[in-house]
């Protein structure tokens, strides 16, 4: 394909900066991304490559873009944007799910919907529990500090995800670690050895379990999809690597930040401190949901024109990339009133944290549910957490992956 | 609202399990087996229920729809 001529339209006011960069606070989308926010809904940025892409900032304009079925999100095609030269490089393999178009993304996400369904989440919920009582019950019985990252948020869904998905917990240093290679490798090799390991991690586990099988969802897809051809060995393990990952890294991310950017709103966490009768749990998913709103971990998500588009005045070219830089269409002001407040008693509905049209988030419901239980838990169970250290020395993520604390050092 | 003020319809040829409708208006919409979207018993009015149209908006891929009988 030939590279599609610079745009004639205007949008371009301005000289499209470096997309993505580094939070300067982790709950603030970065302060390079003033120029953006002026020029609300498009504007052009340029990739780590050089390439300039659309950005999408308007979140009525990205609601209408992200259910248009003339954008791509087919991460073989060589003329995919990629954020970082790391994933570039994994460019040649295909990622299930949420790297395909339909109907091939249809038919995998058919497979698995009734499993995350609000109702099989809602039977999941006392599991959940049980397994966040277990980590604080550790954590207290260790006595403070903890380091909140490896203590409680990375373990919480990442117990959760094993068990359901039927994979065992007992390797999760493994997955967790090819996980973090996978997402912040240092560059293409080394995101890609990482992904190698997963493959083999999920060959090896597929075969065992077609001898042994288990009560998992995984197992549920070879015993049913895999056998009767629905699905082959491959696509199978590539399905198992993205539930797998999607489903232990970003909750963890929104357990750390969540928790850090409570505790730097202490008017806020107020309401969340338990009163005679623990902390009021109808309290949660109005939290829960403005936190998505609010810290938009997964800020910069891409796509591809397959054909020409016009959009707010602009033409968007087939050939072109596109990132939605969800951090701002989330503090959009013509969705949300004040938007730059942490505040769950306006209404936070609508909000793009998950993405939108068919590849919005399969776990979504599974997230809330941990999430939910997570945070009332934890500040129930030690009304006195606070930071261990300043919250100024405390390292998070860079702007090219998912958002989310690095460590956590917490007291109580 | 009066009860009765809508005819709700489910595509679920779109539908893709997001659950957006069960969790926005949980007293109209469910899920069914598969995971698709599904209009509870004696609700295909919409039961008079201001969240339906909150639940029309919230679905990822257009796929309910809520009209006048008319």
């Amino acid at each position: 394909m030939t590279k599609p001529a610079e745009p004639m339209e205007q949008s371009a006011r301005t000289e499209p900066i470096a997309f993505p960069r580094d939070r300067t606070c982790p709950y603030h989308p970065p302060t390079a991304y003033a120029p953006l926010r002026d020029a609300r809904p498009l504007s052009r940025v340029t990739l780590f490559d050089g390439r300039v892409v659309w950005a999408v900032t308007g979140h009525a304009v990205a609601r209408e873009l992200l259910a248009d079925p003339r954008l791509s999100s087919d991460r073989e095609n060589e003329d995919f944007p990629a954020p970082a030269e790391r994933f570039a490089g994994v460019r040649n393999r295909s990622v299930a799910l949420l790297g395909v178009d339909d109907p091939r993304h249809n038919t995998q996400r058919r497979m698995l919907i009734p499993s995350f369904s609000v109702k099989r989440v809602a039977a999941l919920r006392p599991r959940i529990q049980e397994t966040v009582d277990r980590l604080l019950d550790a954590m207290e019985a260790q006595g403070p500090p903890a380091e909140l990252v490896s203590a409680f948020a990375l373990p919480v869904p990442s117990i959760v995800i094993c068990a359901l998905l039927g994979v065992p917990y007992a390797d999760h240093d493994f997955f967790e670690e090819q996980s973090r290679r996978l997402l912040r490798g240092a560059d293409a090799r080394v995101s890609q050895a990482a992904r190698g390991e997963l493959d083999a991690y999920f060959h090896a586990l597929i075969d065992r379990k077609r001898e042994e099988p288990g009560d998992g969802l995984l197992d549920e897809l070879i015993h049913q999809q895999l056998a009767a051809g629905a699905v082959d060995r491959e696509e199978l393990a590539d399905l198992a690597t993205i539930l797998l990952v999607a489903g232990h890294e970003t909750t963890a991310n929104m357990i750390s930040l969540g928790t850090f950017t409570l505790l730097q709103h202490p008017e806020r966490l107020a309401e969340l401190r338990p009163g005679p009768g623990g902390t009021d749990p109808s309290l949660m998913p109005a939290v829960v949901e403005e936190l998505l709103r609010y810290l938009s971990i997964a800020d910069g998500m891409l796509r591809l024109v397959k054909e020409d588009i016009e959009v707010a005045g602009s033409t968007l070219r087939a050939g072109e990339g596109v990132v939605f830089s969800t951090s701002l269409i989330n503090r959009d002001e013509a969705a949300y009133e004040d938007p730059e407040e942490l505040n769950w008693h306006r209404t936070t509905r609508h909000h793009l944290a998950f993405g939108f049209g068919i590849h919005q988030c399969l776990g979504q419901n599974l997230a809330r549910a941990e999430l939910e239980i997570a945070l009332r838990s934890l500040f129930e169970r030690l009304p006195r957490l606070r930071l261990a250290v300043p919250a100024e020395e405390i390292p998070f993520k860079p702007g090219d992956t998912i958002q989310g604390m690095l460590e956590l050092p917490v007291t109580w | 609202m009066t009860k009765g003020s809508d005819v709700i319809r489910v595509d679920t040829d779109r539908c893709v399990g997001a659950g957006m409708c069960a969790l926005t208006a949980p007293g109209v919409f469910t899920q069914d087996d598969d995971g698709f979207s599904q209009i509870l018993p004696g609700q295909e009015d919409g039961g008079g229920d201001p969240m339906v149209r909150e639940a029309v908006r919230a679905c990822p891929v257009q796929a309910i729809s809520a009209g006048s009988p008319s």
